[in-house]
């Protein structure tokens, strides 16, 4: 039981990531009807800007400059990086994806797939090849609970991915914008009739679902602090899987399919040599979506809904 | 003048739809535009509404605005040209309320809204009483009345119609076309397109003929009624 409730935590840490990464992509799926490829390097651009942030940062505060305590540090990198990213992302959709909104689709996703590798190889270009290290922004203190041992990293990871899902949601929920997101993900041709720029809202999905791929590249700093520029590739597909799981669109959908993703994973590993955990752990997403095409939450679209 | 359009030509791929019609709406008044299925009727207010690419040598101009200068948002947002569009299309997945808040979206003034959005209550009481509901779930008639208060909500000085009559029961047609009577009377500029001209000419003032990308016949609706040619062709 101890021992179930140990990989628990390791389970929802996990899944915290690919949460928040398929979030980015489950959203410019549904609104745009594109596959954003470049997302998984939007999180590894994440999380070089958060190391660049956090290392400026430490940097001041160790000269002298600015008195900031460590967890003021955390939070500050986490809001100016997500909020760097989120212009990445915009520039992005500006430069690669606007131009080809009336191209066949799959000429998008490719774009996807050449913007990923122009943001592998640019990283490469620009920092080398060395393997950079996230700063220490938290000491790490491990909770001895009825024997399952959490650390206070676990818990501020998963505690602030719930957080900015729930701001998400509130985000789409209750203002205009979200509105707007929500109107062109059912029916995108009709929207400007409403007075709606799609424009300004296309560019602000791609900086929201970057601001949380850059969270996602932060925490995953945070966590395992060795940082190289093809990190996005893995955590890039299975959060793709995780959109599509979740259902076109749909952020309960995404949230719940990048959990499931981290506990099938975490909890394959406790059973079966590790060497296995991702050939049983996808078979078992592909049985599931054989059983539901359309994932969790997705409904059946008509060809009218398409760009 | 309010809506001028000279020479309006649209092509599909290779097909014409509009061999380079040209219209006028006065400020104030009602029209229509009748003809049958596929005569382009939808395409023009598609093009007013800057939704499809017109060709070159095409003129639009709104209260002496050039048409062609804005992107269909501001059309809408700057112009306050609304469109209804063809088969309502309606938000399925926002509530009846958000329906009409999202066409506000562009807006600054929320007083205005308020009165605007009690005015549509108003005309359309069954929206209110429905206005948490998702409007997936109205019925044809009620989703019809949404996609006309909604239109209503974005601030407009003229609105497109397209095809209101369109899957409406006797009755209920009746019902929302004597609305958009009222929203007339009040000042809003209505062009609208229909394929039931009888309805459309006994609510516009002055009407015009659209077969096949040519506009073919135009003038004061009571005497498009009496004209043979149109008896014959459009009223059966």
């Amino acid at each position: 039981m101890v021992f179930f409730f140990q990989n628990l935590v390791n389970a929802l840490q996990w899944g915290s990531f690919y949460a928040l990464i398929a979030l980015g992509y489950s959203m410019v799926y549904g609104i745009l009807m594109l596959f954003n490829f470049a997302h998984g390097d939007i999180f590894m651009v994440g999380a070089y800007i958060g190391f660049g942030v956090a290392t400026g940062l430490v940097a001041l505060a160790s000269m002298g400059a600015l008195a900031l305590p460590t967890w003021l540090i955390l939070v500050l990198t986490i809001i100016i990086t997500m909020f760097l990213t989120s212009l990445v992302g915009m520039m992005v959709e500006r430069v690669a994806y606007r131009p080809l909104r009336e191209a066949p689709r799959a000429s998008a996703a490719i774009t996807g797939l050449m913007v990923g590798i122009i943001l592998e190889t640019g990283n490469l270009a620009l920092l080398g090849a060395r393997r950079v290290r996230f700063p220490t922004l938290i000491e790490s203190t491990t909770y001895d609970i009825g024997g399952v041992f959490v650390t206070n990293k676990k818990i501020m990871i998963v505690v602030v991915s719930l957080l900015l899902m729930l701001a998400l949601d509130q985000f789409v929920r209750r203002t205009k914008w979200g509105m707007a997101m929500r109107a062109m993900a059912f029916d995108y041709a009709i929207v400007p009739l409403m007075g709606v720029p799609i424009n300004t809202i296309a560019a602000l999905t791609f900086a929201v679902g970057s601001g949380l791929a850059a969270a996602a590249g932060i925490l995953f700093g945070v966590a395992y602090p060795v940082l190289d520029p093809y990190m996005g590739i893995v955590f890039g597909w299975k959060a793709f899987v995780a959109a599509i799981l979740g259902g076109r669109g749909s952020i309960l959908g995404a949230t719940l399919a990048g959990f499931l993703l981290g506990f099938i994973e975490i909890f394959v590993a406790m059973i079966f040599p590790s060497t296995l955990r991702d050939l049983i752990a996808y078979s078992i997403i592909l049985l599931i979506l054989t059983f539901r095409p359309h994932g969790f939450f997705g409904e059946p679209y008509s060809a009218r809904l398409r760009l | 003048m309010s809506l001028s359009v000279e020479n309006l030509r649209v092509s599909y791929d290779k097909i014409k739809a509009l061999h380079g019609i040209s219209f006028r709406v006065d400020e104030g008044e009602s029209v229509c535009i009748i003809g049958a299925n596929g005569a382009g009727k939808s395409t023009t207010l598609r093009a007013i509404s800057r939704l499809v690419p017109v060709e070159a040598g095409t003129k639009m101009t709104y209260m002496g605005s050039d048409l062609l200068k804005y992107p269909a948002d501001k059309v809408v947002s700057k112009l306050g040209i609304s469109h209804v569009p063809e088969g309502r299309r309606i938000f399925g997945n926002l509530t009846v309320m958000e329906n009409l808040m999202l066409s506000t979206f562009a807006r600054k003034n929320g007083k205005k809204i308020k009165v605007d959005l009690e005015r549509v209550f108003s005309i359309f009481p069954r929206l209110e009483e429905r206005k948490a509901q998702k409007a997936g779930t109205l019925s044809g008639g009620e989703q019809q009345m949404l996609a006309i208060g909604r239109a209503f909500m974005s601030g407009r000085r003229m609105m497109l119609l397209d095809e209101p009559s369109m899957g409406l029961a006797p009755l209920l047609m009746m019902s929302v076309f004597e609305a958009l009577k009222e929203l007339n009377q009040e000042g809003t500029t209505i062009l609208l397109v229909e394929q039931n001209a009888r309805m459309a000419l006994q609510f516009a003032q002055r009407g015009y003929v659209l077969e096949n990308g040519n506009l073919v016949l135009e003038g004061e609706s009571e005497e498009l009624l009496d004209n043979p040619a149109v008896k014959k062709a459009y009223l059966g």
